[in-house]
């Protein structure tokens, strides 16, 4: 057995793990086995990399920059990790996709450079087999290059560090397919010549590219942004998978990006979106000119303390989360109610709609922070049945998810987007900062129904007068 | 109708038994806040215990009964007479209970006159309307005056008691017909501790009715029936049989029957037949709440208590709402306020009449001296919105994508991968080949995703993209020392990647707990 078939074959191993890891990351009875799951893969894929790379005559410089990246890389991604604000994970998402991405144009680039700007000594790819590998090289780079920026993007408007709103260039998609189509014409010269300038143009074009791709998505679908982006990193391994010849990387590269594009149909599925105007980006700014000049009637106010009174009275109760309890962190305080109220025999459970928040299952996590149980936890599907058996419903912090003009109003910028009918219920109480409209833009006749009651004011602050007032 | 400061005025009703007035103190004060001037007729809230004097604090005026016929704006509960039409000066707006579908007579003698009608009982049942539905605000009223009338005529308890004087039983009560007023009967009676049963032709008020405490008397199988207007419907012949027979069964069994059957614009539906009446015990009360229209329950007199030879009192009061004179009065004012609000969209006391908007349309009756009566219809589906057998459809379901351009793009696709593959060298084949079936793989692999994990599965998958380092550990140690730069800041980006995305999963997972044993209760 070689160093080179010894590594092969823990890379099988390695690939086989990381798909155990994926299935078992799908339930929650085996969710952390998958986690370990994956940890042993790496493990394994690292080891035999690094003996590989041992036997190839690593030299010792290469050695100690090798375990000095890995040492620094390591000690900030677990610094980063065990520091974050389970509010703040779309943004720690997003950036770290951003890395995939990086690192996948520094391979190509490295691909490139050790192969086709260096052909007397290169020894890795026979002659017939170039044009192959720069076309390759190209492909790496552009999906690497527009992950990398896209996700720049999508961190910086999570965290808020940029405006979310869309950004509208006249003919973008007309921009996006002209970029593709340059795309391709650099590859074809790229392959026939490969030089240095065509290949940092194509860099510096797909960089273009994958920001515009997701400057032009509007703040409020970013569940599905990130989900995206989750895809394209995964596609950018695969392309250095390709680049490279290594099966690992092009298995678990197309693992993750085949299971992201997945995971984010169901997301478009959800807010009943097409999936290919949201792999061709900006699909977010219809609506914005949604008219606000309907009158709705009037909506009536409720104080913490009647609140407390209509919830201590209650039979059931569901809650449904959005952005605003995460931004509010109002998620241990809601916590704190569900408990006091499940020992008043008072049942209280969970309704998750799921594009709530900023992250594909956001409320979740938060929710799982604050320790709520989690099969009180139910998704639109399971609960939306029984809310008009419900005595009152809380609706914390979340606005198009609820609007029931998505339901019966045909003309609304989010007609047919199926949502969460709490107007069923008994009562509703909805806890909002002010009246200000949602991230679609769109006025919520929910808060005029005569079932709903506004309690204005942070949500956190609100949940715990709530609390006292119990 | 545009001007300065309108004048409201509100005048005595003269319906003979009218106890209700259509402002009260309260109302009042807030009409004046949209900037009206009001006129009160003095006495008008004599019979619903408002005094002259609270009016007058409110910030009303008080004055004659041509005063307030004289104002911009008249608000009354009931129709005006003939005689009263004339009183109203041209341009007047006229606002009450006007029933234009009952009394053609009126609404052309309305219409004689340079005035504008609207009528409060003709609002449309839609959601953004119901702070203006007299109907319901009405029928609420009556739906509880019922029970308190019932109870009074009834000569025992309504609740079972265990005394030392012996056992009593509960009174048993059916409720037919479970809309309004039939709602707040049966939380009245079963607030009283009645035992009570309620029937109705829409089966989606079945939980309504069980969450007030009544229990639902279905009627025996057949097609059912969902409103698309939120009003009952007459029902066909075969469902008439199989009702009357369980009206027949439950008539024999309880003590008080309260009925609320009513059809828009037709006489009232017979429930109960004489047949039935006979077979009640004697003692036994019969509340028909729909009097005023036929009735029914035969052998009821409007406005009267018939007693029949087996003993069962027969109510037929029509006035229920009346006999709550304050009650109504403040409910049926606050309904006025809720127009006027929209009709006064400036709040500044000038009176605008938006005939597009829907609302606004329908309850005009009469428009600047013309005739606007009937409205066009107004399709709406009121409550059983949650009913998964509404006849309407939400919204036409998306496309389904269609089989044969599925077809062509799986076979597209195949074709493309046949001539990639087939003119690449062997190497980049098994590379195809490993790709293709991981795609399938991750794809296959996630789809059972519960919706809970999605964070934590993204995490570990961008843990796993990673992986990427691996080309770059490859890469270092070359003797380019760019090659090297390069691929030592890959490894580094990537490793922040490995790490934190394992430990980042790790983190979430470990705070995801199954709940105690009582939070699996919950489903």
């Amino acid at each position: 057995m070689t160093a080179t078939s010894a590594a092969s074959a823990a890379y099988i191993v390695a690939a086989l793990l990381f798909i155990l890891s994926l299935a078992g990351l799908s339930k929650h009875e085996t969710a952390k086995t998958g986690n370990a799951y994956g940890m042993a893969g790496m493990v394994i894929a690292l080891a035999a990399t690094i003996g590989l790379a041992v036997d190839h005559g690593l030299s010792g410089t290469g050695a100690v920059l090798m375990a000095v990246a890995v040492v620094i890389g390591a000690a900030i991604g677990l610094w980063r990790a065990a520091k974050v604000e389970m509010t703040g994970m779309p943004e720690l998402i997003a950036i770290l996709h951003s890395f995939v991405g990086l690192a996948a144009v520094l391979v190509g680039w490295n691909g490139y450079l050790s192969v086709e700007a260096d052909l007397e000594n290169q020894t890795e790819v026979s002659a017939d087999l170039l044009g192959i590998h720069s076309g390759e090289v190209a492909i790496g780079v552009f999906i690497g290059a527009v992950t990398f920026t896209g996700s720049i993007v999508a961190f910086l408007k999570l965290s808020a560090r940029i405006k979310s709103n869309p950004l509208v260039l006249p003919g973008k998609n007309w921009l996006n397919l002209g970029a593709l189509a340059a795309f391709a014409a650099l590859t074809v010269v790229f392959v026939i010549e490969p030089n240095l300038p065509v290949l940092a143009v194509l860099t510096v074009l797909a960089l273009a590219l994958g920001w515009h791709l997701v400057a032009s998505i509007g703040g409020g679908d970013m569940p599905v942004v990130v989900s995206m982006l989750n895809s394209y990193s995964g596609w950018a391994a695969a392309a250095s998978g390709f680049l490279l010849g290594n099966d690992l990387l092009i298995i678990t590269g197309a693992l993750v990006g085949s299971s992201g594009a997945y995971l984010s149909y169901i997301m478009c599925k959800a807010m009943n979106r097409s999936f290919i105007s949201v792999i061709a980006g900006g699909f977010g700014n219809e609506g914005s000119a949604a008219s606000s000049d309907v009158d709705y009637g009037e909506h009536t106010e409720i104080s913490a303390e009647e609140t407390a009174e209509l919830l201590r009275d209650a039979k059931s109760v569901v809650i449904t989360p959005g952005y605003g309890m995460a931004v509010a962190q109002a998620q241990g305080a809601v916590a704190d109610l569900t408990r006091k109220l499940t020992e008043r025999g008072v049942e209280v459970r969970f309704g998750i709609h799921p594009v709530a928040g900023r992250l594909p299952g956001h409320m979740n996590v938060l929710l799982a922070e604050a320790k709520v149980p989690y099969d009180v936890v139910l998704e639109m599907d399971e609960i939306n049945d029984d809310l008009a058996a419900t005595s009152v419903v809380l609706v914390i912090g979340a606005n198009d998810t609820v609007n029931p003009a998505a339901a019966d109003d045909p003309t609304s910028p989010i007609a047919g987007m199926p949502v969460l009918r709490v107007w069923e219920a008994e009562r509703v109480v909805v806890f909002k900062r002010s009246m200000n409209t949602g991230y679609a833009g769109v006025q919520n006749p929910l808060f005029f129904r005569d079932n709903s009651r506004m309690l204005f004011g942070d949500a956190r602050e609100r949940v715990e007068d709530i609390l006292r007032a119990l | 109708m545009i001007g300065a400061t309108l004048h409201i005025g509100v005048p005595r009703e003269t319906r003979r038994r009218e106890t209700r007035v259509a402002a009260t103190p309260t109302t009042v004060t807030q009409l004046v806040g949209l900037g009206y001037d009001v006129v009160v007729e003095a006495g008008a809230g004599e019979a619903s215990s408002f005094t002259d004097e609270a009016y007058t604090g409110a910030g009303a005026r008080i004055g004659t009964a041509d005063e307030a016929w004289q104002a911009d704006v008249v608000l009354r509960v009931n129709a005006p007479s003939v005689e009263e039409i004339g009183r109203l000066r041209d341009g007047a707006t006229l606002i009450g209970l006007i029933s234009p579908a009952f009394n053609p007579e009126l609404v052309e003698a309305l219409a004689a006159r340079p005035i504008t009608v609207l009528a409060m009982d003709a609002v449309p049942r839609i959601s953004r309307a119901q702070s203006l539905d007299v109907l319901s605000s009405m029928a609420n009223i009556a739906g509880y005056r019922a029970v308190v009338e019932a109870a009074h005529v009834f000569g025992r308890f309504f609740t079972g008691q265990v005394t030392a004087a012996g056992k009593v039983p509960p009174a048993k009560v059916l409720v037919a017909g479970a809309g309004v007023a039939g709602l707040a009967a049966i939380g009245a009676a079963s607030s009283l501790g009645a035992v009570v049963r309620a029937t109705d032709v829409r089966p989606e008020v079945a939980e309504q009715v069980r969450s007030l405490g009544g229990e639902y008397v279905a009627v025996p199988a057949g097609e059912q029936e969902v409103s698309a207007d939120g009003y009952a419907r007459e029902m066909g012949e075969d469902f008439n049989r199989r009702a009357a027979e369980m009206y027949a069964e439950q008539a024999t069994d309880v003590d008080i029957i309260i009925t609320t059957a009513l059809i828009p614009g037709r006489p009232a539906p017979r429930l109960i037949t004489e047949e039935m009446v006979a077979s009640m015990r004697s003692g036994s009360v019969i509340v028909d709440m729909a009097a005023a229209q036929g009735g029914n329950v035969a052998g009821s007199v409007a406005d009267e208590i018939v007693v029949t030879p087996n003993g069962v009192s027969i109510i037929g009061y029509t006035d229920l709402p009346a006999r709550l004179p304050a009650q109504a009065s403040q409910l049926y004012g606050t309904n006025l306020v809720n127009l006027l609000k929209l009709l006064t969209p400036g709040k500044d006391g000038t009176l605008v009449l938006d005939m597009d908007d829907v609302v606004q349309r329908t309850i005009t009756v009469v428009h600047a001296g013309e005739k606007t009566w009937p409205p066009p219809p107004v399709q709406v589906s009121a409550a059983p919105a949650a009913a998964p057998v509404a006849p309407k459809q939400p919204a036409p379901p998306p496309e389904p994508p269609k089989p044969g351009r599925r077809l062509a793009l799986v076979g597209l696709g195949a074709a493309l991968l046949f001539v990639l593959a087939g003119f690449s060298p062997s190497e980049l084949v098994q590379h195809l080949t490993v790709f293709a079936l991981a795609v399938v793989v991750g794809f296959y692999v996630i789809s059972g995703v519960h919706h809970a994990l999605h964070t934590p599965l993204m995490s570990v998958t961008n843990a796993i993209s990673g992986i990427i380092v691996v080309g770059a550990l490859l890469q270092i140690g070359h003797d380019d020392a760019l090659v090297t730069a390069l691929a030592f800041v890959a490894i580094l980006v990537a490793s922040i990647n490995v790490f934190g995305g394992f430990a980042v999963t790790r983190r979430m997972l470990g705070m995801f707990t199954r709940g105690p044993s009582t939070g699996s209760a919950a489903r």
